[in-house]
């Protein structure tokens, strides 16, 4: 399923193809007149989780939701720069949004699952997406339910609301959703940052497992999870992102000053 | 002597708590009296003859009919269109100036006194667009008054549902109309249901605004004849029809039929009776399409 694209100049996409599997070239978003994110780029690679860090309202949050367009149900949000993903910027207009949020999926802060039976909210997306045959939409909703480790906890009870689980379960069933439509990158908005700690454990194995197929990009107000889950993060602040490098980096020996500050409490 | 805080709030409470019970009791009695008077009237045989003019012993059959008719042509109006602009308002109109002038005029019209909304439909209904006294120019009318109160309650509805769950559809790839049709709405369903049931009754009882488009005069029908085409069948849309609430107005006012009190007192409880069976079946079913559609016990 390809995206539809306006033929992107021919140099620029080459160049970020190759590892990427996403990345934002000087990238703004608006609210209004507010610059919320202030000319950005990143790169994030194929099979790595990313962390993005920061204190509330800097950003990190609309940077992450206009990697799948979802800002674009907010009417006064408008970007400028180019986000490159499979050889075309998303941003050109006549960009299939449609099927790019397919491919990028999302998981939110508070669990949503739909007001539909575990089953339904597994098999609503493939069956929108043309499985039609029952045994095929089993096969994708165990498929799921098993790789986010909700399988046993639910194969006796999957006609039931899924609002009766958990809310760690519901997390993880919002995190199979979005596996059952198979995205090549999942955006993840401070996905533990509601639940138990038990849950959050989980989520954190979850997330080191799916990378080995997924790139993941994930906002955390939690320093501790940002170092136990991701290779690279980037620290935010004010809208501008002030540095980016391999996590372990960031968190032994930051250069710059600021991100030192917030990451060892002094601010933030 | 400054009265205490806590005998301030006991006051209040028992103010509060006279205030409550006055209107229920004003709602029991005034319910009370009218099955009262009416309930001993009705039978089979009242609920399916057709009324008499000079003598005792009519019915009201024909005027149950029409309300019934009535109701269900105005509803196949007005839902489609008060749910697709309800739709509209909540999920497609950018905030700005035209969004509000929508808003206002979906207000007003709400507030609109329901004999000028006769009037109204007497001018262009009936004489303009030349339907005569009819079901048709009648459901019209309805239409006028009932449709704002559907775009709101579909408004509200769809308002009401989470903003994630969008997202959630959206973010699976799925159309925004998918996404409303098959996410937002199940979810929406049962308020919007409950609000459309709460204005059929609304419709039910209504009589100002039927007095000059259904006009106040039923024909012979013959409930054999479903042809809707045909003048005598209680089908055709565009036959005159007195609906029950405007039957009892009128045999109050001139009816010279000697057991015509008896008469206005039966069909009243027969009409409160409906718009009460109306009340409580729209919290049935909304709950029970709420467990249906969402899989919760």
């Amino acid at each position: 399923m390809a995206l539809s694209t306006q033929s992107a100049p021919g140099a620029r996409a080459e160049e970020h193809a190759g590892t990427d599997a996403l990345s934002a070239d000087n990238l703004s978003v608006f609210y209004g007149d507010k610059e919320a994110v202030k000319k950005v780029s990143l790169r994030f690679a194929k099979g790595s989780v990313n962390a993005l860090i920061g204190p509330s309202g800097c950003g990190k949050s609309t940077f992450l939701r206009s990697l799948n367009r979802m800002n674009d149900t907010i009417p006064d949000a408008r970007m400028t720069g180019s986000i490159w993903f499979d050889g075309a910027d998303i941003n050109a207009p006549g960009t299939d949004v449609v099927s790019l949020r397919q491919r990028i999926g999302m998981v939110w802060q508070k669990p949503n699952p739909f007001y539909k039976s575990i089953y339904e909210n597994i098999a609503f997306g493939p069956r929108y997406h043309g499985v039609k045959k029952k045994r095929e939409l089993d096969e994708i909703v165990e498929s799921c339910l098993r790789r986010t480790a909700l399988w046993e906890e639910t194969k006796d009870r999957l006609h039931q609301s899924a609002l009766s689980l958990s809310g760690g379960q519901q997390q993880r069933l919002c995190i199979a959703r979005t596996l059952s439509v198979e995205p090549e990158v999942l955006l993840m908005d401070e996905p533990a940052s509601a639940l138990d700690p038990v849950s959050t454990s989980k989520i954190e194995e979850l997330i080191s497992e799916l990378k080995q197929e997924y790139c993941i990009v994930i906002v955390t107000h939690n320093m501790a999870q940002a170092a136990r889950v991701s290779d690279k993060t980037a620290f935010f602040y004010m809208g501008n992102l002030i540095e980016h490098n391999d996590t372990n980096i960031i968190f032994t020996n930051p250069e710059n000053k600021q991100t030192d500050d917030y990451i060892s409490g002094r601010f933030g | 002597m400054r009265m205490s805080n806590k005998t301030a709030d006991r006051i209040a409470t028992a103010v509060f708590y006279f205030f409550a019970f006055l209107i229920i009791a004003v709602l029991a009695s005034l319910i009370g009296f009218i099955l009262y008077r009416g309930l001993g009237q009705i039978s089979w045989h009242f609920l399916t003859s057709p009324p008499e003019t000079f003598k005792t012993g009519g019915g009201i059959g024909p005027q149950l009919f029409n309300s019934l008719f009535l109701l269900v042509l105005t509803m196949i109006i007005t839902v489609p269109l008060g749910i697709g602009a309800g739709i509209y308002m909540a999920e497609y109109s950018r905030p700005g100036r035209f969004t509000d002038f929508i808003r206002l005029v979906v207000e007003v019209l709400s507030s609109f006194p329901s004999i000028v909304v006769g009037l109204f439909g007497l001018l262009v209904f009936v004489q303009y667009f030349d339907l005569k006294f009819s079901l048709l120019a009648g459901a019209l009318a309805l239409t006028v008054f009932n449709l704002p109160l559907m775009v709101r309650i579909t408004e509200q509805g769809i308002r009401g549902v989470p903003r994630e769950q969008k997202e959630a559809g959206l973010a699976l790839g799925l159309t925004r109309w998918h996404t409303i049709t098959k996410v937002l709405l199940p979810v929406s369903l049962p308020t919007i249901l409950t609000g459309t049931i709460l204005a059929a009754g609304r419709v039910f009882g209504e009589a100002a605004a039927l007095l000059f488009t259904a006009g106040m005069s039923s024909p012979r029908l013959d409930f054999t004849d479903w042809n809707p085409l045909s003048p005598v069948s209680p089908l055709n849309p565009l036959r005159p029809a007195e609906t029950l609430a405007v039957h009892i107005w009128k045999i109050n006012s001139e009816g010279v039929a000697p057991d015509a009190a008896q008469i206005a007192a039966g069909a009243s409880a027969v009409l409160i009776l409906t718009v009460l069976l109306f009340n409580l079946g729209s919290r049935w079913l909304g709950r029970f399409l709420y467990r249906k559609l969402t899989a919760s016990r």
